[in-house]
């Protein structure tokens, strides 16, 4: 068995009997673009050696990257799985292992495994709703993947708005993809801010949960007992995003967010993503508000 | 059910030895621990309590998952070989066992660990009884026998001979295989002895440990009690306590350079340590209390809520004898019902 050579996208493999493809072995993945988002963030695209997708995934699912030798790390496929050509990681540079990831270059190869977690309800929940988008920052990579997915079945949503701010205006993550195909498609309104005035900027100043109240009380964003709003951000966003959207009415059940622990196994046993019962890997990353409201304050 | 002098113990070693691996307490510098057996081991099977417990034998400390090898920027992913030859662990005690039947919930739950596994596939458990449990023991207060195990094989030493009972296929499998060596008796003294043992499991002193209060809806009081602020101060972080564990199974993933590849290993890791948890963005769980309160919430709170009210303690008492600090699970149970009490 030690010669067995392994590179399968199945979990279970008939190469000899009685193997099972275990899920801490990872595939290697290839790297075959590039994108220079923001002074700190780069999208990474990934195949698998021989082409296409390395496995299927759903919006909000995450994977285990890996450059071996260094460590690995769980990150959201900021990809929709409508896209059946490649995987999209949209990557902050802030630690050994994304410093790492980000001196790659097209053509190197990683280790990836997945995909791990639960995802947005986008068959069910999301259905029919009007959706409210919230991010901020690198925040915006796990709800690129639901947009997409929204924008390629289109007719199964309603109203779709998207707020989406940053430090500043080189630190918006897919610009281009926001500018040229989100501003461009039918029912979605694109609202972005910047944190402080910016020579060039002529759109929106202020913070997000600000800007997130200015939008709901001038009713140019409805949020109404049919709207679903999908959160994603820094901690402090996200606080105050919440204390905003309570603040004009909206119930916690119509609030999803995503939770991010310390992760390495990625299927609930290592046990460094335990909070209460639940193992945010296996059980999140995406939660309903009043969900989060049940797990002690460890997050 | 069986029997085979004491004296003969050896031969019977040798005897499974000849088929399978054997590992079962043995003493090197003066500690007794689970090992493998070989003709020069110093067999320990008076020790009651082994100082890590047996768990290694299916969660080993430190194991392989598998060696990347690049090649002209070519990465090779080799897994590591899954356990495919039967083995024996003999001697083990009714708390360890218990033991592995809380991880068996954790490791054998979907999406299943093949490499923990392939080891309890091929594993066949010997269990000893206990015959004279030590004070630190409370076994009892988690529904444990210790004058009954449950495994293949149920074993009891009384007056220098071991009876012997297959309760599993296995069991009955192994059974046959040393056959020659064992003589058929009744089971009178077995029950002789189990009646013995049972009074002095009964005079224990923490044979009568009330878990009241801790089963049902209880995870935000639990959480929130005031308690925690004062039962970790002697807390070192040493992380001794969930080393010497029976059913803590947190592990950590590493690399290993071996100059030719690299290894991808986990090893036993614990929620005591201060970078468990910690991220480039920050840690969520900061503080020593935080890090305490999580491994005692973990087994009486948080592990039975997923898995039908089974606690993640066996009772084994290793926390007892170990913590350099005298802080244990029940001084924390004993915490928490004094104050109810008031």
């Amino acid at each position: 068995m030690s010669n067995h050579e392994h590179n399968h996208g199945e979990h279970e493999c008939t190469c000899f009997p009685g193997f099972k493809h275990d899920t801490l072995i990872p595939m290697v993945g290839v790297i075959t673009d590039i994108r220079e988002e923001t002074p700190d963030v780069k999208t990474f695209r990934v195949n698998a050696p021989e082409g296409g997708k390395l496995f299927e995934h759903m919006p909000g699912q995450c994977a285990m990257l890996c450059v071996p030798g260094v460590s690995e790390g769980m990150f959201s496929i900021t990809s929709s799985p409508t896209n059946k050509e490649y995987q999209e990681f949209s990557i902050k540079r802030c630690g050994m292992l994304t410093e790492m990831l980000h001196s790659l270059e097209v053509g190197s190869e990683i280790t990836v495994r997945g995909p791990y977690g639960n995802n947005f309800p986008v068959d069910t929940v999301l259905k029919g709703k009007d959706l409210v988008f919230i991010a901020g920052g690198i925040g915006l990579a796990p709800l690129r993947s639901v947009i997409n997915y929204v924008i390629d079945n289109r007719a199964d949503y309603g109203k779709v708005d998207i707020i989406y701010g940053s430090r500043s205006a080189d630190d918006l993550v897919q610009l281009k993809e926001i500018r040229e195909v989100w501003m461009n498609t039918p029912g979605i309104n694109v609202h972005l801010t910047i944190d402080r005035e910016q020579e060039g900027w002529e759109g929106h100043v202020g913070f997000v949960p600000t800007f997130v109240k200015e939008l709901g009380e001038a009713g140019q964003v409805e949020f109404g007992i049919n709207t679903i709003s999908l959160i994603c951000g820094p901690p402090i966003m996200i606080k105050f995003v919440l204390g905003a959207l309570s603040d004009m009415g909206v119930s916690k059940t119509q609030i999803y967010t995503t939770l991010e622990l310390r992760m390495k196994c990625g299927v609930g046993k290592c046990g460094r993503c335990n909070i209460g019962s639940k193992y945010v890997c296996k059980d999140g990353p995406v939660f309903r508000f009043d969900e989060i409201d049940e797990l002690p304050p460890e997050y | 059910m069986y029997k085979i002098a004491k004296e003969n113990l050896a031969s019977l070693f040798a005897l499974i030895h000849e088929t399978n691996e054997l590992y079962l307490p043995v003493q090197v510098a003066g500690q007794t621990n689970f090992a493998a057996w070989s003709e020069d081991a110093c067999v320990d099977l008076d020790t009651l309590k082994t100082v890590k417990s047996p768990k290694d034998v299916f969660f080993p400390q430190s194991e392989t998952l598998y060696t990347c090898n690049k090649e002209d920027n070519k990465l090779r992913i080799t897994p590591e070989a899954l356990v495919d030859a039967p083995f024996v662990v003999f001697g083990m005690k009714a708390c360890d066992i218990k033991g592995i039947e809380v991880l068996d919930r954790v490791f054998l739950s979907d999406p299943v660990d093949s490499f923990y596994a392939a080891r309890r596939e091929h594993g066949i458990i010997v269990a000893l009884a206990c015959h004279e449990p030590e004070e630190s023991c409370f076994c009892k207060v988690f529904g444990v026998d210790c004058t009954e195990p449950a495994a293949d094989v149920a074993t009891w030493m009384i007056e220098g001979e071991l009876y012997w009972k297959a309760l599993t296929e296995k069991g009955e499998k192994l059974t046959e295989a040393v056959k020659s060596l064992l003589t058929e008796t009744c089971e009178a003294k077995v029950e002789a002895e189990k009646s013995a043992v049972k009074e002095i499991v009964e005079k224990l002193p923490y044979s009568n440990l009330s878990l009241e209060g801790w089963n049902g809806d209880v995870l935000t009081e639990k959480f929130n009690d005031e308690l925690w602020n004062e039962l970790y101060k002697p807390c070192l972080a040493c992380g001794t306590c969930t080393f010497v564990c029976p059913t803590c199974q947190c592990y950590d993933i590493k690399d290993y350079n071996t100059g030719n590849g690299v290894q991808r290993y986990r090893c036993w890791d614990s929620c005591m340590y201060s970078d468990f948890t910690m991220m480039a963005h920050g840690n969520n769980r900061n503080s020593q209390m935080q890090r305490f309160r999580q491994r005692f919430m973990h087994k009486l709170v948080y592990f039975p809520a997923n898995n039908d009210g089974m606690y993640s303690c066996v009772g084994c008492g290793r926390c007892v004898d170990k913590c350099p600090a005298s802080l244990n699970i029940v001084k924390v149970i004993k915490a928490f019902s004094e104050k109810g009490d008031k």
